[in-house]
């Protein structure tokens, strides 16, 4: 059964590059999307059904990722489907005999192989297959970076494509040395490592450490090898932002936290951890930087993922391991909810530009008071969820006495607080040049979407279930945090 | 003998190193990288102190990927945008042989502290490997042409899998050839995106490519 979650979304996708409806395509979209979504819920109830098969396993930390990407996935496809632009499209005549070339269909294909090789990351008990998943992730998105065929997308997809591709072939070289490590009898199977992880090399496994973080974290977009990030995620179709802030994102975090977990396992977590604070600090610091004075609101959005990363990463680092699953959690929600705004923005304004954005409120009453909402979200006012996930890791890092630590934490936040309250006022209030009529508040199905994932991201604040609770803390158990 | 065999191997791989650094026109190189993979296939086979059936079809198909169809993709994305030399690099070709010339002492002093604990210990095996990566990396980072950064990336997989050989990293055989589609698939991509690119903007060069910035 473990094999349905993975092999629906690749067949449904292999399906889709092919030169078929573009009904069909729709509609096997929206079917990997609710069966994907409808067995990962199963598998929660009926974990027998799901038992491990080779390298491929259900833990709690993976299935708490797969949770994450599949609602998200299950949202945005909703997304899609009501905002149905994005889906159709000119159905141009292909030069291919057989395959679809169109952005549309290589949009709808490439959401499946994604939605697939996400699954493939939170399965994988195995740092190969993993390292191949994760690799695959990056293969499957940047056709969709390159939705809108222009220049300027193209600029981010090959940077995407050549840095990430890089920084994975880094990771790669991990791999290779936890090998090195454990010499014949460890392999890179999960548990074979956990099982013999006194005996593992101790120099080696904190030099595959070091590349690991690097490698994934390239694609995790800690700074400073978050460079491919702010481009690609403000050319890509607000959809595909969307999933790519709240699930891949989280999928590279994954993997680091699965060569955490080995490390903790063989004694030397601190070493870990310590990177961990680093690249965090660096990652929030950076991210500040950029935010203050940000004049474009998509660009905006994908440095303050930069920050949420540097928040993860602190908290692994100082061993706050529910809050910091648990804003992996909020993050993904709210970020989620927030580029597909952008997206209903972008289609309203006509540009990414803060400055053509001014005036919201008068233009989209809807879309506005969302924005606003989804920014005290995402500022971690309560009763968000992130509030509390925000505190739990706060409160880790002060009873852990790390005051330095603790202080630039806060002031990096009030900085990124301040800098994009000022930006989202004035896209909200400020007056632009020139008037334009106001529009009808009807029904604006693209809201819908938003909404949603803002309500979600509600929820977890006002109201997390117990399960949801355990789940969490079981993950964090699980990664050696 | 075997070791006198892997050293051969590996100046040889050394040699397709610095002929891609000291080289503007992009056909020898793609023709010296697949040269450089299809040597490459050799080396597993030369480590394993027992020759089992079961390499031969994993070495087979890295051979016809790495040295065959990789370079053939390439090959042919650079032949349909119509550019075959690469553009005057910010360094010449001259100081790339010489930065290739320290990067080589520099890769022997790393592999030092290394060399004790794999198979290959006293030959040429593990810095060579590390001097490919080395040579990838730089090509990324010093070309100006995007098929030269695909190249580089090329390159540097190379090298990675010369460092998992020189190990003797036995993965299963199912994820070697997970690792070597990914690989394919990348250098597939990155050729449709030189193609879109050479069409965009009428040539490869990415220093051009500068529109998004803060």
């Amino acid at each position: 059964m473990i094999w349905l979650l993975p092999g629906i979304p690749l067949l449904t996708g292999a399906i889709s590059l092919l030169r078929i409806p573009r009904s069909w395509r729709r509609a096997l979209l929206v079917f990997a999307a609710v069966s994907h979504s409808a067995l990962t819920a199963l598998a929660f109830r009926f974990p027998d059904l799901f038992a491990s098969h080779g390298w491929l396993a259900l833990d709690k930390a993976g299935h708490f990722f797969l949770a994450i990407s599949s609602v998200l996935f299950l949202i945005t496809t909703l997304h899609l489907v009501t905002d149905c632009h994005y889906l159709s499209g000119s159905e141009t005549r292909s030069s291919d005999w057989f395959l679809a070339t169109e952005p549309s269909a290589t949009l709808a294909a490439c959401l499946n192989l994604f939605l697939a090789t996400m699954t493939l990351c939170a399965l994988s008990r195995h740092l190969g297959l993993l390292w191949v998943a994760v690799e695959g992730t990056t293969l499957a998105t940047a056709p969709l970076i390159h939705y809108r065929r222009d220049s300027s997308s193209l600029e981010a997809t090959w940077k995407y494509l050549v840095l990430c591709s890089v920084g994975i072939a880094v990771a790669l070289l991990g791999n290779f040395f936890v090998a090195a490590a454990g010499g014949e009898h460890a392999g890179l199977s999960l548990d074979s490592l956990r099982s013999n992880a006194a005996s593992l090399n101790p120099v080696w496994l904190k030099a595959a450490f070091v590349f690991f973080i690097v490698g994934y974290g390239t694609k995790m977009g800690l700074a400073p090898m978050h460079t491919w990030l702010p481009d690609a995620h403000s050319e890509a179709p607000a959809p595909v932002s969307a999933l790519l802030s709240g699930a891949l994102l989280n999928c590279a975090f994954l993997a680091v936290l699965r060569a955490h977990a080995v490390l903790a396992a063989a004694g030397l977590a601190d070493f870990s951890k310590g990177i961990f604070v680093l690249f965090g600090v660096i990652s929030l610091v950076v991210a500040a930087f950029f935010i203050v004075g940000q004049g474009d609101y998509k660009r905006l959005l994908a440095y303050s993922s930069v920050e949420n990363m540097g928040i993860l990463s602190i908290a692994v680092g100082v061993g706050a391991g529910f809050g910091g699953l648990f804003h992996a959690l909020n993050h993904s929600l709210v970020k989620g909810g927030m580029f597909l705004l952008a997206g209903g923005i972008l289609s309203r304004c006509g540009s990414t530009s803060v400055r053509d954005a001014r005036g919201l409120s008068d233009r989209a009453r809807m879309v506005a008071g969302l924005w606003l909402t989804g920014f005290l979200a995402l500022s971690g006012l309560p009763p968000f969820g992130i509030f509390f996930s925000k505190l739990a890791i706060l409160k880790t890092m002060i009873d852990g006495g790390h005051w330095l630590l603790t202080t630039l934490f806060l002031a990096a936040l009030a900085i990124v607080f301040i800098a994009m309250s000022r930006i989202v006022l004035l896209m909200l209030f400020d007056k632009p040049e020139k008037g334009f009529p106001t529009q009808r508040s009807r029904i604006q199905l693209d809201t819908l979407a938003p909404l949603l994932l803002l309500l979600l991201a509600l929820a977890t604040g006002i109201f997390l279930p117990e399960s949801v609770g355990d789940l969490i803390r079981a993950a964090a158990q699980e990664v050696g945090l | 003998m075997t070791n006198l065999w892997i050293d051969l191997l590996c100046l040889l791989l050394m040699l397709a190193n610095f002929r891609m650094l000291g080289v503007s026109r992009l056909g020898a190189c793609v023709r010296t990288a697949a040269h450089q993979g299809m040597l490459l296939c050799l080396l597993p086979v030369l480590v394993a102190h027992d020759f089992t059936l079961g390499l031969v079809p994993v070495v087979l198909l890295g051979l016809i990927v790495r040295g065959i169809l990789m370079p053939r993709l390439l090959w042919r994305a650079v032949l349909k945008a119509g550019v075959r030399r690469e553009l005057v690099p910010e360094v010449g070709f001259l100081f790339s042989l010489l930065a290739g010339v320290v990067l080589l002492g520099l890769c022997f002093l790393i592999a030092q502290p290394l060399q004790a604990d794999q198979a290959t210990a006293r030959t040429l095996a593990l810095p060579v490997a590390l001097f490919t990566i080395m040579t990838g990396f730089y090509l990324i980072i010093m070309r100006r042409t995007a098929a030269m950064q695909a190249l580089g990336y090329l390159v540097m997989e190379n090298g990675i899998f010369a460092f998992g050989a020189v190990f003797a990293v036995h993965e299963p055989a199912l994820i070697e050839m997970g690792v070597l589609l990914d690989v394919l698939l990348a250098v597939f991509i990155m050729t449709i995106m030189i193609h879109h690119i050479g069409r965009e903007f009428d040539h490869l060069d990415t220093d051009s490519m500068s529109v998004l910035k803060d």
